[in-house]
């Protein structure tokens, strides 16, 4: 049986892993490859690299890190942040990622989505959404968090995934940050109305809100940063955790 | 030893390349006939669409090459399918192996399923040397559209809606449908296994 993943996810700038609260006040927490090839050996089920680096140089230096995090780690990873064509991704792609996530550049040019999955594969596009809970629906914003935007993130989901995006990365800004546990609602408006898997993002703080966005919002995926690099959550815990309250879960 | 990965326009060939590097074994990236007939062990890795795929191999003979092949020969994923008799991605005739169809997964009415499989899922009935010291249920990571049906070759079993085959072996060919180069530990022994032969 398929069973849920649990997804570090590790912020990079310049190399290192960092991670932002709220979008905001960046915190260094470690090496990449280390941290990777750590919560692989716990039993994460795949790991999502965001690089945030915003130097010129940023493409090589990432193309390089990516070899590296490959050569080290045996578990899928996804490599996103800054993606922009079919040339940037067949670079990430050929450096050893097994995915890559887009976000404001599918936004801005829906075709890149159609254009990344007839060239690679729908199974190796993940579509990240940020998104908002506001005037009663949640919109999705563009530039990590900073540019609203009118259109809702139901929607949007529902239009990449036609036009061939694999998975659908979604985190909610008004939960991120907040440890006070998923966005439930709209995770589970995607999960259970598109046919791709949802990875669910922000606002993990305690081993139920992993139960309640699986059982409830019927999550495929979740994904988590600060408390797993902070070890307020162990993976090993976790999926016990996850185990004993029936979720099915990889050991 | 030589261990040659066969080169064609399908993904995934680094991380095999590095599953390899990780048990200290140098894998030669290759199309080369000459290089992959003397190699010792042979891997045809994939991840892609069967008929381009197909079109490519043919276009250069590589379906002859590797239906002839007489030393162990491990295809993962898409390179499982195409060894398989026919995928029914495009209509596709394949090198023919293994006397296997290859099928869409299909989501039953009453709900909805999720395709491509993406996702970590367990492997039962385990009866080849490519699982010694790889427990009954234990977890390979699958990415996946189409499937090979149960057949006389299979030797894994996965479900996923229906009870698949996970991994076929036939003489010398054995063949996996979950990537054992992204598997964690499980996956590295199958690996390791499979270049022990």
């Amino acid at each position: 049986m398929l069973t849920k993943r649990i997804i570090p996810c590790l912020d990079i700038k310049d190399g290192r892993t960092v991670k932002g609260i709220n979008f905001e006040n960046i915190r260094d927490a470690g090496d990449p490859i280390e941290l990777g090839a750590l919560y692989a050996a716990q039993g994460a089920d795949e790991l999502v690299f965001l690089d945030i680096t915003a130097t010129n140089e940023r493409r090589k230096t990432l193309s390089e890190l990516v070899t590296r995090i490959a050569r080290h780690v045996n578990i899928p990873f996804t490599v996103g942040g800054g993606i922009a064509s079919v040339e940037d991704v067949n670079v990430l792609l050929q450096s050893g990622a097994d995915k890559i996530s887009v976000n404001t550049s599918a936004f801005k040019d829906p075709e890149l989505v159609d254009r990344l999955a007839r060239e690679f594969g729908s199974q190796c596009v993940v579509l990240a959404i940020d998104t908002r809970f506001e005037d009663g629906d949640w919109y999705v914003y563009l530039n990590g968090g900073r540019v609203k935007t009118d259109v809702k993130a139901f929607d949007w989901a529902k239009e990449a995934v036609n036009r061939g995006a694999g998975e659908i990365l979604l985190t909610s800004m008004n939960n991120d940050g907040t440890k006070k546990g998923f966005a439930q609602d709209i995770t589970g408006q995607l999960s259970q109305h598109l046919n791709v898997p949802v990875i669910a993002s922000g606002g993990a703080g305690n081993m139920e809100h992993f139960v309640e966005v699986f059982q409830n919002a019927q999550a495929d995926a979740a994904l988590a940063a600060s408390i797993f690099h902070y070890k307020e959550i162990e993976i090993p815990a976790l999926k016990t955790f996850l185990y004993n309250k029936g979720v099915n879960v990889r050991f | 030893m030589k261990t040659v990965i066969i080169k064609y326009n399908a993904g995934n060939i680094r991380s095999v390349q590095f599953a390899l590097e990780r048990l200290g074994v140098n894998g030669t990236v290759t199309d080369d006939h000459e290089e992959i007939m003397s190699a010792d062990k042979v891997i045809f890795p994939g991840v892609g669409e069967a008929s381009s795929a197909m079109r490519y191999l043919k276009e250069r003979k590589l379906d002859q090459v590797i239906a002839n092949l007489q030393q162990p020969v491990l295809g993962i994923c898409l390179g499982m399918q195409l060894l398989c008799k026919h995928s029914e991605e495009n209509d596709t005739d394949c090198i023919g192996v293994f006397d296997t169809a290859v099928k869409r997964f299909q989501s039953p009415v009453e709900n909805l399923l999720k395709i491509p499989q993406i996702g970590w899922n367990n492997i039962t009935g385990l009866h080849s040397v490519m699982f010694e010291h790889v427990p009954e249920n234990a977890y390979m990571y699958f990415v996946h559209s189409y499937y090979a049906a149960l057949g006389t070759d299979t030797v894994a079993i996965t479900n996923y809606v229906i009870n698949y085959s996970a991994a076929l072996q036939k003489n010398n060919f054995y063949a996996v449908q979950f990537h054992p180069e992204k598997s964690a530990e499980a996956g590295g022994r199958i690996i390791e296994n499979f270049l022990n032969l």
